[in-house]
């Protein structure tokens, strides 16, 4: 018994001591945006930005009013981040804005299920992206 | 009295029409531009404004897809992100349909897309209230509210809805899309809301760069839009006129 209860201390002092080594947590990188300011105050949006952006896509889906402030389209441009080849990464990416945090803190998101998570993307582009993935598909096996 | 927004009163329409024409009589020398302006980026869309569409079936050239090309442009559909569905499961906003009299041999072709209905039997049917009718009296589904059941589909009797059944990549910025949504002809209404001058839809636009020129877009509560004439001195009808659902779509020779 006194054997199991020393194992048990030292166990004890082994995880303590362990957690001391994780102190540091590590913080997410969220890249900034490329605005001078944002169209809220930081602190505000960290804490509301779902509640702006759900109270504008009302708005907009059911009213047309169609302004930027508070738009996902105008998140989006702002805080766009590329990637080592100068292309802005989609959602896909841990490197996304959005994903920079929610994927630290576990949130999943579904507004990209949907929404586009790159800027302008319009039917010209997509158009191009298309025949940019078929010449590829061409070239390829199949 | 509070009176309920929402409310449908004809009578309140008749009278704004009566006072609309009250006031043309009134100042005969003032000249009330009917160009389809587009509302302040800022303002919600009022019932002031119905848009419409009209289709001249006459001036529409069989086997030419521009408009149905121009929309899936527009809206980013066809993109190669519906890989596993069969060619009738895909999304398709406009369809090119053919039609054939059987006793003379006629033959007519037409756009056939969501009718914009001012009774529209899928948002009767929706049970969430995703599918809806804008103010301005187009019919759109909000996809953060469609749980995809498919009720619409079956209530439209124009086969004007699609679903998607797979995973998108390639939506456009403007017009959102995504798995396990409903979705239909949305008049292009980032172009109708546009600030300035609302645009033509990309169909229409497309018709007029074709040369076919056999779809107008515009306000159908504007007695001086272009459309309103249009529909004033020329005969035109309904597809299944006899369900009385007003479509905000109508066609000129069939």
């Amino acid at each position: 018994m006194k054997y199991l209860r020393n194992m048990s201390i030292l166990i004890l002092l082994v995880l303590l001591g362990s957690t001391s080594v994780f102190a540091e947590t590590p913080k997410p990188y969220i890249p900034k945006g490329n605005a001078e300011k944002c169209v809220e105050p930081t602190a505000d949006m960290r804490k509301n930005h779902m509640k702006y952006i759900l109270h504008h896509r009302d708005e907009t889906m059911h009213e047309g009013i169609r302004t930027s402030k508070h738009s996902l389209k105008a998140c989006i441009n702002c805080h766009v981040v590329k990637d080592d080849t100068g292309t802005p990464v989609n959602y896909k990416s841990d490197k996304h804005f959005c994903n920079s945090c929610h994927h630290y803190a576990s949130v999943q998101i579904d507004c990209f299920d949907c929404h586009a998570s790159t800027p302008g993307q319009t039917g010209e582009t997509a158009s191009m992206i298309d025949s940019v993935s078929r010449v590829s598909a061409a070239g390829g096996k199949e | 009295m509070i009176e309920d927004k929402n409310k449908h009163d004809p009578n309140r329409r008749k009278f704004i029409g009566a006072s609309a024409v009250a006031g043309l009589t009134l100042a005969p020398g003032v000249s009330l531009l009917s160009i389809a302006k587009a509302k302040p980026l800022d303002e919600a869309v009022t019932s002031e404004k119905r848009w419409g569409l009209l289709i001249d079936t006459n001036k529409c050239a069989s086997g030419c897809t521009a408009c149905v090309d121009a929309c899936n442009q527009e809206n980013g559909l066809n993109r190669g992100d519906e890989k596993e569905a069969r060619p009738e499961q895909k999304a398709q906003w406009i369809r090119k349909v053919d039609l054939r009299n059987k006793e003379t041999g006629h033959e007519v072709s037409l756009p056939l897309m969501c009718q914009h209905c001012e009774h529209p039997p899928c948002v009767d049917v929706c049970p969430t209230g995703a599918s809806f009718k804008r103010a301005d009296g187009i019919v759109l589904v909000d996809k953060h509210i469609c749980i995809g059941c498919r009720y619409c589909m079956m209530a439209c009797p124009y086969k004007a809805r699609s679903f998607i059944h797979e995973e998108l990549l390639h939506q456009v910025e403007y017009a959102p899309r995504g798995k396990g949504t409903v979705e239909s002809c949305t008049m292009c209404v980032q172009r109708v809301d546009a600030k300035g001058q609302a645009r033509d839809p990309a169909c229409v636009e497309a018709c007029n760069q074709e040369g076919h020129k056999a779809m107008f877009f515009g306000d159908l509560k504007d007695q001086d839009s272009e459309i309103s004439i249009q529909l004033k001195n020329f005969s035109s009808s309904a597809i299944r006129e006899d369900l009385q659902l007003n479509p905000g779509v109508r066609y000129r020779g069939i």
